[in-house]
């Protein structure tokens, strides 16, 4: 709900009409992706650039996907309803869940919670933001990287992840000056490869880590992450 | 705003696209099996994606420097963030330190 009002008020505060966090927050419903979008149009990246950008970081409800057992979104219409409702928080609860009905129960639950709170909070943010015009003096501007660190911050406790994350932003800072907007934050993306040799190194990342000099063997064990794909591996 | 046609395209893609992702995991769950390292990968893609962006929204304004108030503001709140402070105190706490450097004359 605070992420959502936050939401709301940076979106129109970056000149973006209403309906804008109004619609994404109801369609998209996924946060961070929404954050990446308003961020990369705003910074006059382009829209599409921008959506490919959020599609990545909704990649990971694909997985969530494969960890849900059958059954807990139903069947037919219940079933597109309910994958709709799919995010981090409803995977979470659903999965740590013993029998299907309490699964069910928890997913649905967390789901529609989330369906009410985030576009709420997010209407809420863009009506007080609307009503601010000054957004410099009240320092409204470092709201919106603050609250993509602080969405951020779990993940980076882990060292690996740490260290792509610091890259790529290096490397988003570097090309800034030089390349179109928008198009610095996808170059971060370079720093994936970082992680590619990351834990259980297969051939292919073996031999990416010998290409770099560097040792597969020195790769750090996967963090106990709070998100399912981690901590619920099912099939 | 910038040309609202394009910006709508922009988001019927994210929206039409992330719901691609929740329903073909379900789909094709009886199917395969997702290698956890992949992931783990797009996990970090996405970490990554989110940390350029901190990065560049707070130190940069164009295709310059944004000045030092912003990122004093966002170090706080991610320093406060990283102590497990409440979302709210974050966030607030950025905009405060942005905000009263700025009063100070810092650019």
């Amino acid at each position: 709900m605070a992420i959502g009002l936050s939401y709301g008020a940076i979106a129109v505060t970056s000149g973006f009409p209403l309906w804008v966090p109004a619609a994404q927050s109801v369609l998209v419903l996924a946060g961070a992706s929404e954050f990446l979008f308003i961020g990369i149009v705003t910074a006059g990246g382009s829209p599409l650039a921008a959506a490919l950008a959020g599609l990545l970081v909704n990649a990971r409800h694909l997985p969530y996907g494969l960890a849900l057992p059958p059954g807990v979104t139903g069947r037919g219409w219940r079933r597109l309803a309910g994958t709709h409702v799919m995010n981090d928080e409803s995977v979470v609860f659903a999965l740590a869940q013993d029998d299907l009905p309490r699964k069910r129960a928890a997913y649905w639950a967390c789901g529609f919670g989330v369906l009410i709170c985030w576009p709420g909070g997010a209407v809420l943010g863009a009506l007080i933001g609307s009503a601010v015009h000054d957004t410099g003096t009240f320092g409204l501007d470092a709201m919106f990287p603050a609250v993509i660190l602080a969405l951020i911050v779990p993940d980076l406790r882990d060292r690996m992840t740490l260290r792509a994350a610091l890259a790529g932003a290096a490397v988003a800072l570097i090309a800034t000056p030089f390349v179109p907007a928008g198009l610095p934050v996808l170059l971060a993306l370079a720093a994936v490869l970082l992680l590619a040799r990351a834990p259980a190194a297969t051939a292919g990342a073996a031999d990416a880590a010998r290409e770099a000099g560097q040792h597969p063997a020195a790769a750090s064990s996967p963090a106990a992450g709070s998100r399912p794909v981690q901590s619920g591996r099912a099939p | 705003m910038k040309d609202s046609t394009l910006v709508i395209a922009g988001m019927a893609t994210l929206a039409a696209g992330t719901y691609a992702f929740r329903l073909s995991g379900q789909v094709l769950r009886a199917r395969v099996s997702f290698p956890p390292r992949a992931a783990r990968l797009l996990e970090g893609a996405a970490v990554i994606l989110l940390a350029a962006l901190v990065a560049t929204t707070a130190l940069t304004q164009g295709h310059g420097f944004s000045g030092f108030a912003r990122p004093a503001g966002v170090l706080a709140g991610g320093v406060l963030a990283w102590r497990k402070a409440p979302f709210l105190v974050v966030v607030i706490t950025a905009a405060a330190v942005t905000a009263v450097a700025r009063l100070l004359g810092v650019p």
